[in-house]
């Protein structure tokens, strides 16, 4: 493990304004090529991570460190601006950037094929499903190129087919472009289907109760949710974050 | 089912675009053009019927018959130019005063939204504008302004003012935390921010706030005329006339015009209104 981390928690702590210790002590590193999932009790601090590497919040005590300026975030609701087509959505980051219109244009158009959207770039985000404005979503951070890529539980709303095909849409992604992922999930099976590394949280405030490697080869088939080793995996994951549920509530 | 990689979007079934535009706008029509239509009937025909029936021979003049007010004010050439030309000086003092009012209502509601110290000095005033007893201004204004156009448009801008910059606030701070969030993320200046992300958003709250604002502007040009008794005369100024002359024909006639020019106005910013919400995709 030479390479740099593209984001480290160096034992980060944050206390809202309020009082409430959102998060104590978290150390943990992601390597490009590593994809892990954070999964824990709700309000245990998993989406205030994210928000911390983005720098939405300020940790009070330790530190973040992003070692990239390529930074893509996938947020819980597809956040798209209504008044938008899907194709003005995808550009708005390269325009707030001040990038000149055509090469914007072009940038967006590719990221738009990516999660296949192609065809839909003049459809505002009423006119499309759930799972389409999550699409679109997704095509505007890639138009970051990002190497660190935070996902905080985009597919939480999703009905279930929607969300297995836009986890392996994620994991093509992944395997592709190598990038650093951060994925906020509640799904124990998400979470192990996603990534290489499954991070427990025990409740509020957040501290890491278990770190567990996943083994599997990318890209991964959709039926490895059937496999016995997968169930066993899921699991391991489910009873150390019951564990982190009995240690919250104690 | 087996999902593959790269699945194209068109071969998931469940994820269909979900809105049709309808080709037909009318589907809606029958009741929205009925209805009205209905109440007016209705409240005409009680007009008549107690013109007719409840009031004597001898005081019919106080009430007279609807067809009364159209054959002596509406029908009748002399007392149809008097009133329109009145309406017309009215009408073009209101929109000015409005016009003026959106501009800075929206300007102040800006300079509001960005800074709490601004927001909480200004926003005690705005209140004091809605709560001054425009009754009492109005002869003041007279004394400061005179009594010509700019006088009676600044009267129109004080009464149109506050809707604007209450609505208007209130759209701008109605942004989501996650849109802000993606502004912040991607570094966007506070311009940007305003530009591309609140005041677009403000746009249906706001056109609430015009709607209100244009038939403030309309009651209170006829207000700085009716008590002005100077100047060019508007709507206001005639209604008084008429009040004095007892002649009730052209009194309820200017009354009549007066409303329906802000329904009119009315009328438009709803159209507007539909406009911004097929753009947000709410209708």
């Amino acid at each position: 493990m030479s390479i740099d981390p593209a984001l480290a928690f160096r034992g980060t702590s944050l206390t809202f304004a309020n009082g409430t210790r959102a998060l104590d002590g978290i150390d943990l590193e992601v390597r490009p090529g590593e994809f892990v999932s954070l999964v824990g009790p709700s309000g245990c601090g998993k989406s205030t991570m994210l928000r911390l590497a983005a720098g939405f919040e300020t940790a009070t005590a330790g530190a973040v460190d992003v070692n990239t300026g390529h930074l893509g975030y996938v947020f819980q609701e597809a956040t798209l601006l209504p008044w938008r087509t899907v194709a003005r959505n995808v550009e708005l980051p390269a325009e707030l950037a001040g990038v000149p219109k055509a090469e914007r244009r072009e940038a967006a158009r590719d990221a738009i094929e990516r999660v296949g959207l192609a065809g839909f770039e003049k459809h505002r985000p009423s006119q499309l499903s759930g799972g389409m404005r999550m699409r679109a979503s997704i095509a505007r951070a890639l138009t970051m190129k990002p190497e660190l890529f935070l996902f905080d539980e985009p597919f939480g709303a999703l009905d279930e087919i929607t969300r297995q095909h836009l986890n392996s849409e994620v994991g093509n992604l992944f395997v592709r472009d190598g990038f650093a992922g951060v994925f906020v999930t509640h799904s124990v099976p998400e979470s192990v289907f996603m990534s290489t590394r499954v991070v427990v949280l025990t409740g509020r405030p957040g501290q890491i109760a278990a770190d567990i490697p996943v083994p599997f080869d990318f890209p991964r088939d959709p039926e490895l949710r059937y496999t016995p080793a997968f169930a066993n995996l899921a699991a391991e994951v489910s009873a150390a974050l019951r564990g982190a549920k009995q240690e919250a509530a104690a | 089912m087996t999902a593959t990689l790269e699945t194209p979007v068109e071969t998931t079934g469940t994820e269909a675009p979900q809105r049709k535009r309808t080709l037909w706008p009318f589907k809606t029509a029958p009741i929205r053009v009925f209805a009205p239509v209905a109440v007016f009937v209705l409240v005409i025909a009680a007009w008549a019927a107690s013109s007719h029936l409840l009031v004597p021979e001898a005081s019919r003049f106080l009430l007279p018959p609807p067809e009364a007010v159209i054959a002596e004010g509406l029908l009748d050439p002399m007392a149809r130019n008097e009133i329109l030309t009145a309406l017309w000086n009215t009408v073009q003092v209101a929109l000015c005063g409005l016009a003026i009012a959106i501009v800075l209502g929206v300007l102040f509601a800006v300079v509001m939204s960005q800074t709490r110290w601004a927001e909480f000095s200004l926003y005690p005033y705005a209140v004091v504008l809605q709560t001054i007893p425009i009754l009492a201004v109005v002869p003041l204004f007279g004394f400061w302004f005179g009594y010509e156009f700019g006088s009676r448009v600044i009267v129109c801008v004080m009464v149109s003012l506050f809707p604007v910059i209450t609505n208007t606030l209130f759209g701008l701070k109605s942004v989501a935390p996650a849109e802000h969030d993606l502004f912040t993320l991607h570094g966007a200046t506070r311009f940007q921010r305003l530009w591309k992300l609140q005041l677009p958003a403000a746009l249906p709250a706001m056109i609430s706030g015009f709607k209100i604002s244009g038939g403030q502007a309309i009651i209170g040009s006829i207000v700085a005329d009716f008590f002005f008794r100077q100047g060019v005369p508007g709507i206001g100024r005639m209604i008084d006339v008429y009040r004095q002359r007892l002649a009730t024909e052209e009194l309820l006639t200017a009354l009549l015009l007066s409303s329906l020019v802000g329904l009119c106005l009315f009328w438009a910013f709803d159209l507007l209104a539909g406009r911004v919400d097929r753009m947000h995709g709410k209708r």
